[in-house]
């Protein structure tokens, strides 16, 4: 579109000072405070303290640090598991069928991005806590406890991420039309077989970007998870937890590290998923 | 007989979608369903495909009662207005699908892909997207697919209708010379009565959810079974009260018949080779005239003469049952 072109190039005091604001806002909020966290995670902790990369692996190393990791890595994962066997499901059930409910569904789909994450780990307590609870009497009497365990970590990490896989798949899933689908049917593809051959690989750079998405959003996870952990070393302290905690206890080095392995995470998922944008792009 | 459908009835909340059809279509015939849009015929073709459910009646394909039957297990091949292809498969990839499905050998599926593609001729694409074809490209593409599985009957809904004017008419030629080779039970849906005078051997018209005649292209041109397949079938005008195809009305600036009616031009318009003249008749009807350019300019006719027009000898009329505008 040459018109659009003609526009883009002409550059007036506007065009600059959009630009100035635009950078410097972004400076301000984002770009400055994560630098200091950058620049503090290698600094040296005292005057004559060793500073640096094998400092900050030394930090890592902690067996309470790596315990914190692989505690919220599991959760992630057993998140993001549910939310994509989930997600595809009720985005199937809310794009190709017609039934009763099915607007009340889709708009209880989208709750969990609004409400916020301390008032979800509240919810889960009073539903599955062993005193208090609803169901948590009759569970822990068979053996299960959620609340102050990984369960209802998970519970509450998957709650919090579950709209992310559901809102990228359903408009993909609209677009493609069921005409597809019916060909395969009509091919003699049982309902299995379309699915894992025509809809899957239509929906996979959506599927693949919503599972990226909620995986970020799964290892930042903090106030649903404070609720219902017990939040103490070694037991149910995840990565954001250790954050917290020490930051709180004057160990702020530890805590630092610990920001810093989460904003790589976070910028790498941005990476992966500007990856997963292009080849949809193309088409 | 291979399709044979028997006391269908569909329903649409309200909305009677199909009324007691009843259709046998013998095998390796080529038959359109044709009717205006919304009339029920690509329900129906639907139904027979196992895509749509009836409420109640009977579909069997080639003896074997189909109506509980999933559309996976008719073997039917299905051929939809929009291509419906597997966007992300390459070309060859798209017609090997229902072979795969049924767990074919590797070389059999090659060599049968090989052949369709040849026979749609699509061989120089087979490893292009559909993204890179034609729609026209596409459409035959889809249509290798659906022959694949060598399905007992292939049904074709409005295969023609997303395609511009001359891509659509190449097709439609291409399609009959297709199934004299193939002959495969072939039903096709369209709201084009040329397209269905064109291809098919047999047409069943529908309208308003019923069958309203079911013959040879020629039998339901020559002898319409009423005055819906009659107007459908080609333009129409009223003559004392009777349908009747413009060109089969003779125009003459004296009066040289008995028979003729005195009228009046209101308006002469020339289109290619031939004219439209409109006249107003003593009676006040409104009709249409069709005749060749020269035969019009023989007669130097202009708005304001007179004239005489009449049935011509051995034209077909139907009494119109739309009741005359009264002037």
């Amino acid at each position: 579109m040459p018109e659009v072109k003609e526009i883009r190039q002409h550059k007036s005091v506007v065009t600059y000072l959009l630009r100035f604001f635009v950078i410097g806002y972004l400076f301000v909020l984002v770009v400055w405070p994560l630098s200091e966290v950058v620049q503090r995670t290698f600094a040296p902790v005292e005057a004559n303290a060793a500073g640096g990369f094998g400092a900050f692996l030394e930090r890592l190393q902690d067996p309470s640090v790596t315990y914190a990791f692989g505690l919220t890595v599991t959760c992630a994962f057993w998140a993001v598991l549910i939310n994509t066997v989930f997600g595809l499901g009720i985005s199937l059930l809310l794009v190709r069928y017609e039934f009763p409910g099915r607007r009340i569904l889709s708009v209880l789909v989208d709750l969990p991005m609004s409400v916020s994450p301390v008032v979800v780990g509240l919810a889960l307590v009073l539903a599955y806590s062993s005193g208090s609870g609803w169901f948590g009497e009759s569970l822990e009497s068979v053996g299960i406890f959620i609340i102050g365990s990984t369960p209802g970590m998970v519970m509450a990490t998957a709650f919090v991420s579950l709209p992310l896989v559901i809102r990228e798949i359903i408009p993909v899933l609209e677009e493609i039309g069921t005409d597809a689908e019916m060909a395969a049917s009509s091919l003699g593809a049982h309902a299995w077989q379309s699915f894992r051959r025509i809809t899957l690989p239509s929906i996979k750079w959506a599927l693949a970007y919503g599972v990226v998405l909620s995986l970020a959003r799964s290892l930042g996870e903090f106030g649903a998870v404070k609720i219902v952990s017990p939040g103490a070393e070694f037991r149910g302290e995840t990565a954001t937890l250790l954050i917290q905690n020490r930051y709180n206890n004057y160990d702020e080095s530890t805590a630092y590290a610990a920001a810093f392995v989460l904003v790589l995470a976070a910028v790498l998922a941005l990476v992966v998923v500007t990856f997963i944008r292009r080849p949809e792009d193309r088409t | 007989m291979s399709i044979e459908v028997k006391g269908i009835n569909k329903q649409y909340g309200d909305f009677v979608a199909l009324e007691n059809i009843n259709v046998s279509l013998p095998t390796g015939q080529l038959t359109a369903l044709l009717g205006p849009s919304g009339g029920g015929k690509s329900t129906l073709l639907r139904i027979i495909a196992g895509l749509d459910t009836a409420d109640s009646g009977t579909v069997s394909i080639e003896g074997v009662d189909a109506t509980r039957l999933p559309a996976q297990k008719r073997n039917v091949g299905f051929v939809f207005q929009h291509y419906a292809v597997f966007k992300h498969m390459t070309v060859a990839k798209n017609v090997a699908f229902g072979l795969e499905i049924r767990k074919r050998p590797k070389a059999e599926v090659a060599e049968r892909v090989d052949e369709l593609l040849k026979l749609v001729h699509l061989s120089q694409f087979a490893h292009r997207l559909p993204s890179q074809l034609s729609g026209g490209q596409r459409q035959r593409l889809a249509l290798a697919r659906a022959l694949a599985v060598e399905p007992s009957v292939l049904l074709l809904d409005e295969p023609f209708g997303a395609l511009d004017a001359k891509v659509r008419k190449e097709l439609r030629d291409w399609l009959r010379r297709l199934h004299d080779e193939v002959h495969v039970t072939t039903v096709f849906v369209t709201h084009d009565q040329e397209e269905a005078l064109e291809v098919a051997d047999e047409i069943v018209v529908i309208n308003e959810g019923r069958v309203e005649q079911i013959g040879t292209p020629d039998q339901l041109y020559d002898e319409p079974a009423n005055d819906f397949v009659m107007s459908f079938l080609g333009e129409v005008t009223t003559l004392e009260g009777q349908l009747i195809r413009p060109h089969d009305i003779e125009i003459t600036v004296m009066p040289q018949h008995d028979d003729a009616v005195q009228a009046v031009v209101s308006r002469s318009l020339r289109i290619g080779f031939e004219a439209r003249v409109q006249v107003l008749t003593d009676n006040g009807e409104e009709v249409t005239v069709v005749l060749t350019r020269s035969h019009a300019r023989h007669l130097g006719l202009q708005a304001g003469q007179t004239v005489w027009v009449r049935a011509a000898q051995g034209a077909l009329t139907v009494p119109s049952l739309r009741a005359v505008p009264a002037i």
